[in-house]
């Protein structure tokens, strides 16, 4: 399959004004390029992401036994604490503000983010935290051991009493992260906002960039309590101030607010994109419109609204009077109306289309069932009575693992499957993909299924030895969690091999509706010769109509032979 | 063909719901024994939700894998699925439908909030609320626990005990005799009320056979109230992370019935108070050892930490190293 037969005019390759070379080497320079920052997120945060799972894979060999017997218990405390900072600040949120940067200016027909300087600063703040965050372990006392949530008075406590900490370094890392993703929130809304193409109304922009906008909504009004209560606990852990320390009159349950309000909406701001792609997956490997679009895209936005208002059910335990846990109750229940219009919109558009299980359907799919699971104990989590047993349980690390990684992750690995032809031009192997899925789904079951009956029977979360009778399901868990490790190989080996030497082919090789697929693969420094003018909504199949005016609409309304064989073929 | 889709859906909410009522009976089996009246009523709504969760869960996965199954685009098939873009009514009744469904399952998790009647760390008036159970209402569930609770709140007083926790010890003070344990003995079919006190951290006060938790917040008293209902030894976990022996930080938890109980305090009193033995402290002494240390030591070295308070000096400690039997 060589004759490629769309002639998007092979155009000026090199870069104009963004300053990178066009080669490899552009993604180890200060591009101001949306796509080039977008891989270059992609790539960076994939590697924490590895880090992050051998933190993991250790914590995971510990707990195969119920005695601490592998790692010191104050090694241990700091393997989950980074395992989790790892895996949220230099991982899932990267990753997906990096899908993004990559798509949204290509989805909505723009030549770049609203602000591309500032794209590029908030990227190159990430490799500064990853690199705080991996030289704590170097600094005396070790690295962090207070957990992701860091909560006082136990972050406080400094044992070697030297000021240069991992503590200090944690908060550090965490506030630059902060910054860092309030400016992306910053570009992304203004990108959303100002600069679809002409004929791009709201119900006309994909369900996707509604789900970035949305996300990058929370990040605006959330961040600031983080980033304020990060502040408030440096300066009691430096220069001794008391908005926390109990002994010296200071709340340690008001920063559980500050921490939480923020905290809980990001997980929005990262299942939000995934719910994203998984919209615009769907209907392309399904050949079918995404059912409900527009209430689909509204939902995204009413998710933003509710979820800052449910912070509370983290601390049910904590010292929360009853009024509160019983309206925050309520409020947290309430996410599931929104989550669920998206589960339904998802089964009844792929109901009765013409699926193919490509693997970046698989992953969305199994993304989809995954997440189903996590929000039905998600709402039991909302309960009070029910939170109050499973609360700081291994209940609680099984649901937001189901979240993390059976839909997030696997919505990130759906992303960058369905669009790799796009960000370089090849196709990846689909074997291997079809691998990769299969050892994730099932490393997914095996680590987090066993965790929540753990979780019912009283297994606290963060234990690094335990009683005899948690010991069968841990065994099972440790397994999955090497599993998991393993299948992140079939994954790289792909990714790799076929960058370098994958099949060809060509702009559009989904056949599919939507900006990006319009212009060439990889696409050229501004992405679009011409403006594109948008004459229709998303998602047309089965329309064959036109997705824009002034540009030929090549494999939408009608399909070049070349397109139509399938990879398979 | 028509009637024929009835037909299947019928047959499939059928196993549905049957498969639901099995495993609502089932998620009792997942839980520790039900040591306390607030467990009962727990588990009650647990299962509730399980029935619940697993009738959603089935309803929307079987649509779900039937369209995988059976709509599959045939391999040189192009063509596009039907252009269908969405449906009002189903819509609305996919949104009003989880509405009622939460709002419902609010409802009953508040009133199974009532009739537990935990206590909010803010309540500091200490009233005793017979009037909070409400047997006027009908009862979802089982009234049996709540009767059991309210039993326990008419016909004794409530014990008094305070607990006071640490980086990484529990003690249990009983004020009406002025001892100290390091295991916490607890009268059964007797209402108890705690007084929660942390000398240091947060501390998480949680006994799953109880299925309560508290979480201990320095420079607070918290009170907190709870009704055991069986006999038997339980374990008390620190459910809050505490610092580096957090894990270690258990205590066993004897529920016997009452004129044991009372033996127990008057022997307990007759004790001369004695240093118990402490995980924390061994651990931590022994990892400090200079000599001889590198037998049952970690493969990775750590770091420093908090060194954890002495080991309290108590009437009553555990002969043996808490050990509780399996749940």
């Amino acid at each position: 399959m060589t004759n490629i037969s769309i002639e998007a005019p092979e155009a000026v390759r090199g870069q104009p004004y963004p300053g990178a070379p066009d080669n490899w080497k552009r993604f180890f320079t200060f591009s101001t390029d949306h796509k080039v920052i977008g891989i270059q997120y992609i790539v960076t945060s994939f590697f924490f992401f590895l880090i992050g799972g051998t933190l993991s894979m250790v914590m995971r060999g510990e707990l195969i036994t119920p005695d601490a017997d592998l790692v010191d218990r104050t090694v241990y405390n700091a393997l989950f604490t980074m395992h989790g900072s790892i895996m949220l600040f230099m991982w899932t949120f990267p990753v997906l503000v990096g899908l993004g940067n990559y798509l949204v200016p290509l989805m909505i027909g723009a030549r770049d983010m609203a602000f591309p300087r500032l794209n590029a600063v908030s990227f190159w703040m990430v490799p500064v935290v990853g690199i705080l965050m991996l030289a704590s372990f170097l600094v005396p006392g070790g690295p962090s051991q207070s957990g992701w949530w860091a909560y006082p008075p136990v972050s406080l406590q400094n044992p070697t009493g030297n000021l240069l900490n991992g503590q200090v370094l944690w908060i550090l890392a965490v506030a630059i992260s902060g910054v860092s993703s309030i400016m992306g929130g910053v570009n992304f809304v203004t990108t959303i906002f100002k600069m679809r193409s002409p004929g791009m109304t709201w119900f006309r922009t994909p369900a996707f960039v509604w789900s970035v906008l949305a996300a990058q909504l929370i990040q605006l009004y959330g961040l600031p309590a983080l980033t304020g209560g990060a502040i408030m606990l440096l300066l009691d852990l430096t220069i001794g101030t008391s908005f926390f320390t109990p002994e010296r009159g200071g709340n340690p349950i008001l920063y559980q607010h500050f921490f939480w309000f923020y905290s809980h909406p990001a997980v929005y701001v990262m299942i939000l994109p995934a719910f994203g792609m998984f919209s615009e997956i769907l209907p392309v490997h399904a050949r079918k419109p995404l059912f409900g679009y527009r209430v689909i895209a509204a939902s995204s936005i009413l998710i933003t609204v509710v979820s800052g208002l449910v912070w509370v059910h983290h601390m049910f335990a904590s010292a929360t009077p009853s009024w509160m846990r019983i309206l925050f109750m309520v409020t947290s229940m309430l996410v599931a109306i929104p989550s669920g219009i998206k589960v339904f919109g998802w089964v009844a558009t792929i109901w009765g289309g013409k699926i193919r299980f490509t693997t970046p359907m698989l992953f969305a799919l199994g993304g989809i069932s995954n997440w189903l699971f996590a929000g039905i104990t998600g709402i039991f989590l909302a309960s009070v009575p029910i939170d109050i047993h499973v609360n700081n349980t291994y209940f609680v690390v099984g649901h937001f693992h189901y979240v993390l990684y059976g839909a997030i992750v696997m919505g990130i690995y759906a992303g960058i499957y369905h669009w790799f032809p796009k960000m370089t031009g090849r196709m990846y192997y689909e074997g291997l993909g079809k691998l990769h899925f299969a050892l994730t789904y099932l490393g997914t079951a095996l680590t987090f299924l066993p965790m929540h009956p753990l979780g019912l029977m009283g297994m606290p979360r963060r234990v690094a030895s335990y009683d005899l009778e948690f010991a069968y399901w841990n065994v099972i868990a440790s397994i999955g969690g090497f599993l998991l490790g393993l299948s992140t190989l079939p994954f790289i080996l792909n990714m790799v091999s076929s960058w370098i030497r994958g099949e060809k082919v060509g702009n559009n090789p989904w056949r599919a509706y939507g900006l990006e697929w319009l212009t060439s693969s990889p696409p050229t420094v501004e992405n679009f010769e011409e403006t594109p003018l948008v004459v229709s909504g998303p998602y047309g199949y089965g329309r064959n109509q036109p997705l824009v005016g002034n540009i030929p609409n090549p494999g939408l309304t009608e399909f070049p032979e070349s397109l139509t064989q399938q990879q398979t073929s | 063909m028509k009637l024929r889709a009835i037909l299947i859906m019928t047959v499939y909410a059928i196993l549905v719901a049957m498969t639901s009522l099995w495993m609502a009976k089932q998620s009792y089996s997942w839980f520790p024994p039900e040591a306390a009246a607030e467990a009962k009523l727990l588990d009650d709504l647990f299962s509730l939700f399980t029935g619940l969760g697993t009738f959603i869960y089935l309803g929307v996965i079987g649509p779900f894998l039937y369209s995988l199954v059976f709509h599959r685009a045939s391999k040189y098939d192009m063509s596009d699925g039907p252009p269908i873009e969405g449906n009002t009514w189903l819509e609305i009744v996919w949104t009003a439908v989880p509405l009622v469904l939460v709002l419902t399952l609010s409802f009953v998790s508040y009133r199974t909030y009532e009739k537990m009647a935990v206590r909010g760390p803010m309540e500091l008036v200490h009233l005793h609320m017979p009037q909070m159970m409400q047997p006027a209402y009908a009862e979802p569930f089982d009234s049996k626990p709540q009767q059991e609770i309210q039993n326990a709140v008419e016909t004794a007083p409530i014990e008094q005990i305070d607990v006071t926790a640490k980086q990484w010890a529990w003690i249990f003070h009983y004020p009406e005799r002025d001892i100290t344990s390091t295991e916490l003995h607890l009268p059964v079919d007797r209402r108890v009320r705690f007084t929660l006190r942390s000398q240091d951290v947060l501390h998480g006060f949680y006994i799953p056979a109880f299925r309560l938790k508290q979480d201990v917040v320095p420079n607070h008293e918290i009170d907190f109230e709870l009704t055991p209902v069986k006999t038997g030894t339980y374990r008390l976990r620190d459910s809050m992370f505490s610092g580096t022996y957090f894990a270690a930080n258990q205590a066993d938890v004897v529920v016997q019935p009452f004129n044991e109980y009372q033996q127990w305090l008057a022997d307990a009193a007759a004790g001369l108070p004695t240093p118990a033995f402490n995980q924390a402290a061994f651990e931590y002494s022994r990892a400090n050892e200079r000599e001889g240390a590198t037998k049952d030591k970690v493969a990775i070295r750590g770091w420093d930490t908090i060194p954890p308070a002495s080991p309290p000096v108590v009437n009553y400690a555990p002969k043996h190293e808490p050990d509780s039997p399996p749940a």
